[in-house]
């Protein structure tokens, strides 16, 4: 079970609740919903061999939301007073403009998330400046040690400890604690003034003593310098329509790019998405299933409810190659009439909640990974990318390689630089012809960004073979 | 420390308020320090189809506070400007900055180089729009971008925000800096869906300004944005070949942009710029001249001062083809060896990194028609995605779309395609800078033509 978190840790009472909840929902108010959080988030970064930055921020505030019909009013405030409550009620409630209800609000019942995917404390998360320092230092040493041609190493561990609670029109209040962290290593490779770049990372809803498990953190100093160093000698990437092999983990923002962005129930209520009249039908070849999960334990993207109070839950949405759902938040899911999801979520309280993912991935196949290599006579094997961005509408996406080789006769041969993908969302998966048995999860670096919000998020991927995918290099195949 | 000194904080008190946090953090051990306090309303409004779809208003406050301990550094931020949670900020920056190590070249500007006059900039404009104005105003555009053409049958939305806001800079050379700013925008992002096959194209067109007086017409924009969409209907991919790319002025800005974050001081001394090394040396052929511009009058990116305080000013960074500037703070100016730029920029939680203030490209003199009537075959580029941009290599490949031009005329949309090339090769090869600049955000470029890139399609 997740805490209970004491409303007097905001300051406030449960008569100011239902106070500000009264007079928010107004009689064509369908809901409201009162969200308060403190952040406390820290960084600290090391770049030419010297931890010379540290930031701490604190915040925090509440939001006040009523949506009426289709339409959402919002207020925010970094201020708690039961002024400052009613103030936001009033603007949040200025879209519906009717009298108010005759229903009271009901009393909240007080309620705990009914899992816990994150027991890690804030001392877990708040360890002392002195010991992410020597981490990072030994990051810079060990990255260094790797190869000589390294450069420059630039690391960086960011924390955040999130407290959240939500009271509803519909008598919730919820609360919960929301840690997490993310270590980031970059290397700079440099060979006879061939400079190349390399990055590695990873985290999750953890506590520090996750980095230190076997040695982690210098895993990730030495990827960063293994990807860097491989790029010095990597050749540019070929032009053209080519099968591509996609490797396991990371690589899986090709599934959040070009199929979930546009699953979310925003867009699909709007039918501004590629995908708005594609629900029962097939949308990817049929040894593709795909899940957003945000239930499993420690990742980036699972939560134990989502912003709106809703427990998260493991959403299926292509299922052997037909699109079985959307992923959704209260308002969307009222206005279409199919279940609520547990997806509502929101940056932070000076933020409207948004359907975003959670983890993505695409379940295991049946194929050997060699296997799926073997079968292509010339093609790219793409095993780590940069970013990515979809447009809803068109359903086109792009994302960039970041570690790829050539496959030629069947072989991995040699590492490729400056390749991206290119393809259409409801397209890309029917030309999945080959799923690995090897379904991995990204290391849990992941930001999605939406109408300006970034939240964090998961993705998974076993290997894959795309049959034919633009793949926009510099030279002609 | 006390904590027992009581601090007002009203409207118009933020200098003394900054004072008061420079002297507890003096207190506190610091040698030297600044604080930022940035607050503002907003209020955004956003129709769909005709109804308002979502309403938000808000007032926010932040105080930033950067200390120096000797050479050792640490910054931080609060919403709460309670005198208890001010002084424990002040203690906890304390601490953490004697938990980092000495950085020798870390510290505030020098004294004599603060800057000394704060010229009004014209950025403030006290118009409070009322919410039903702005839902108005947002919803004539979206009306006009509906009533274009038929193929828009729906649409993402009309967007209306107004906001305002102050900063308030202070140090403890005895720097205290103050501005206010607003700013409005109008945005609308029509759909357009092909009547034979059913496929949808969404575009989007906007307008911000700092001075209400000076916005177009909702319907202007309106009527633009459904331009924008209804042509991108019927896209193809194209052959993979290798052709002249021209720009349009949204995409070009893109590419200023990449051309800044190269300059940028702290990606220099990193050694993680394909710029690094190459000041004084030709960049571009000699017709192109970049400026960046702090104080231009009612400018989206003008401020009088930096945010370390130092005064901005109109940097030349490419000078006939030459790269003459690097864009540099005082810290990443002492890491080259180099004096600062006047283009420190402060998010309020944050120590200070470089950001362009107007950083355009010198107009030539072909207007966008004349420059694709030279391109025979080849691409006219509208629309770029992705993030293939590696700043160290300057390798390039983005998700692009567009038109085919043929023989000097746009002859069909296209999209599903990448363009490639690296940008140190892509600045030699413009070819052509058209005459079409306008202000519309922090970077901006008229047309250019690049002689050749990679087109990756069928």
């Amino acid at each position: 079970m997740g805490q209970l978190i004491p409303l007097d840790s905001f300051g406030v009472t449960e008569r100011d609740l239902v106070g500000a909840l009264g007079r928010v929902k107004v009689r064509d108010v369908d809901y409201a919903d009162l969200y308060f959080e403190s952040c406390i988030s820290e960084s600290v970064s090391m770049e030419e061999s010297l931890v010379k930055r540290a930031t701490k921020s604190i915040s925090q505030g509440v939001g006040v939301r009523a949506t009426a019909g289709e339409k959402t009013g919002f207020a925010y405030s970094d201020e708690l007073t039961k002024k400052d409550l009613e103030l936001a009620a009033d603007t949040a409630r200025y879209i519906a403009s009717s009298p108010v209800g005759t229903q009271p609000v009901p009393a909240p019942v007080h309620a705990r998330p009914s899992r816990d995917l994150y027991p890690v404390s804030q001392g877990q998360v708040e360890v002392a400046t002195a010991d992410r320092v020597t981490l990072l230092n030994q990051i810079d040493a060990e990255a260094r040690r790797y190869d000589p041609r390294i450069k420059n190493v630039m690391a960086s561990f960011n924390t955040e400890y999130k407290v959240i609670m939500v009271a509803t029109s519909d008598g919730t209040l919820i609360g919960d604690v929301q840690p997490l962290s993310r270590l980031q290593v970059t290397c700079i490779a440099e060979e006879q003034g061939n400079r190349q770049i390399g990055s590695f990372g990873g985290g999750g809803r953890i506590g520090f003593e996750f980095y230190r498990e076997r040695n982690r953190y210098l895993d990730y100093a030495r990827e960063a310098a293994r990807i860097a160093i491989l790029n010095l000698s990597a050749v540019d990437a070929p032009a053209g329509v080519m099968p591509v092999v996609l490797g396991g983990g990371w690589p899986g923002i090709l599934l959040h790019e070009a199929i979930g962005h546009g699953l979310e129930a925003d867009f699909n209520r709007k039918k501004t998405s590629a995908f708005s009249t594609l629900l029962g039908k097939r949308v990817a070849s049929d040894v593709c299933t795909i899940v957003d999960d945000g239930t499993l334990p420690g990742r980036r993207g699972s939560l134990n409810m989502d912003d709106e109070g809703t427990s998260t839950s493991r959403t299926t949405l292509i299922e052997k190659g037909i699109l079985r759902g959307y992923i959704t938040d209260k308002l969307n899911a009222r206005l279409m009439g199919i279940p609520v999801t547990g997806n509502g979520r929101r940056e932070s309280y000076q933020s409207i909640v948004l359907p975003r993912m959670t983890n993505t991935f695409m379940l295991a196949g049946q194929s050997a990974p060699e296997d799926i290599i073997k079968s292509v006579r010339k093609g790219l094997y793409a095993v780590s990318f940069g970013g990515g961005q979809v447009d809803i509408t068109n359903g086109k996406f792009v994302f960039s390689a970041s570690e790829a080789y050539l496959i030629e006769d069947g072989k991995i041969t040699k590492p490729v630089k400056g390749a991206t993908l290119i393809g259409s969302g409801p397209e890309i998966l029917t030309k999945v012809s080959m799923v690995g048995h090897d379904l991995k999860l990204d290391e849990g670096i992941g930001t999605c960004g939406k109408e300006g919000q970034s939240v964090p998020v998961g993705v998974g991927l076993p290997t894959i073979r795309i049959d034919e995918i633009t793949v926009g290099g510099t030279q002609a195949g | 420390m006390s904590s027992s000194r009581s601090i007002q904080v009203s409207n118009g008190s933020y200098t003394h308020l900054a004072a008061e946090v420079l002297a507890m953090a003096k207190r506190g051990g610091a040698t030297e320090a600044d604080v930022v306090i940035a607050d503002g309303e907003n209020l955004s409004v956003q129709i769909r189809l005709g109804a308002v779809d979502r309403l938000s208003k808000a007032r926010e406050k932040r105080l930033g506070l950067r200390v120096f301990v000797g050479t050792r550094s640490a910054t931080t931020s609060t919403s709460d400007f309670s005198p208890e949670s001010l002084n424990r900020l002040v203690t906890e920056t304390c601490t953490l900055a004697k938990a980092v190590v000495e950085d020798p070249v870390s510290g505030l500007p020098s004294a004599e180089h603060m800057a000394k006059e704060q010229p009004d900039l014209d950025l403030y404009d006290e118009t409070k729009l009322e919410t039903d104005k702005q839902i108005d105003l947002a919803k004539r555009a979206e009306a006009a971008a509906m009533a274009m053409d038929e193929r828009i049958t729906n649409s993402e939305g009309a967007d209306f925000d107004s906001s305002s806001g102050r900063v308030v800079l202070g140090n403890s050379h005895g720097f205290v800096g103050e501005y206010r700013s607003s700013s409005y925008s109008l945005a609308v992002s029509p759909v357009a869906v092909d009547p034979v096959s059913g496929a949808m194209q969404r575009d989007a067109w906007y307008e911000v300004q700092r001075k209400f007086s000076k916005m177009g017409t909702p319907e202007s924009i309106g009527i633009e944005a459904a331009r924008r969409a209804v042509r991108r209907l019927g896209a193809r991919k194209v052959a993979t070949k290798r052709v002249p790319v021209v720009f349009d002025q949204e995409t070009a800005g893109s590419l200023l942009g990449n051309l800044c974050s190269a300059a940028s001081g702290y990606s220099l001394y990193k050694g993680a710029s394909f710029l690094t090394g190459q000041l004084g040396k030709q960049l571009a052929p000699e017709y192109v001249t970049v400026y960046d511009d702090g104080r231009m009058l009612g400018g989206l990116g003008s401020r009088p001062f930096d945010g370390e305080g130092l005064s901005t000013r109109k940097n030349t960074i490419v000078e006939q083809g030459i790269l003459k500037s690097y864009l540099l703070d005082t810290y990443s100016g002492r890491k080259l060896g180099l004096a600062s730029t006047g283009n420190a920029s402060r998010s309020v939680g944050e120590s200070p990194s470089v950001g362009p203030t107007n950083f355009y490209l010198v107009p030539g003199t072909k207007s966008p028609e004349d420059i694709i009537k030279t391109v025979k075959d080849g691409l006219y580029v509208t629309e770029l995605i992705g993030f293939g941009i590696n700043m160290v290599t300057g390798d390039y490949s983005r998700g692009a779309g567009g038109f085919w031009i043929e023989n000097g005329e746009l002859a069909y949309p296209v999209e599903e395609i990448t363009i490639a090339g690296n940008l140190k090769q892509m600045f030699k090869d413009i070819e052509i800078i058209g005459s079409d600049l306008v202000f519309r955000g922090r970077i901006t470029s008229p047309t250019i033509k690049i002689a050749e890139m990679m087109v990756a399609g069928n």
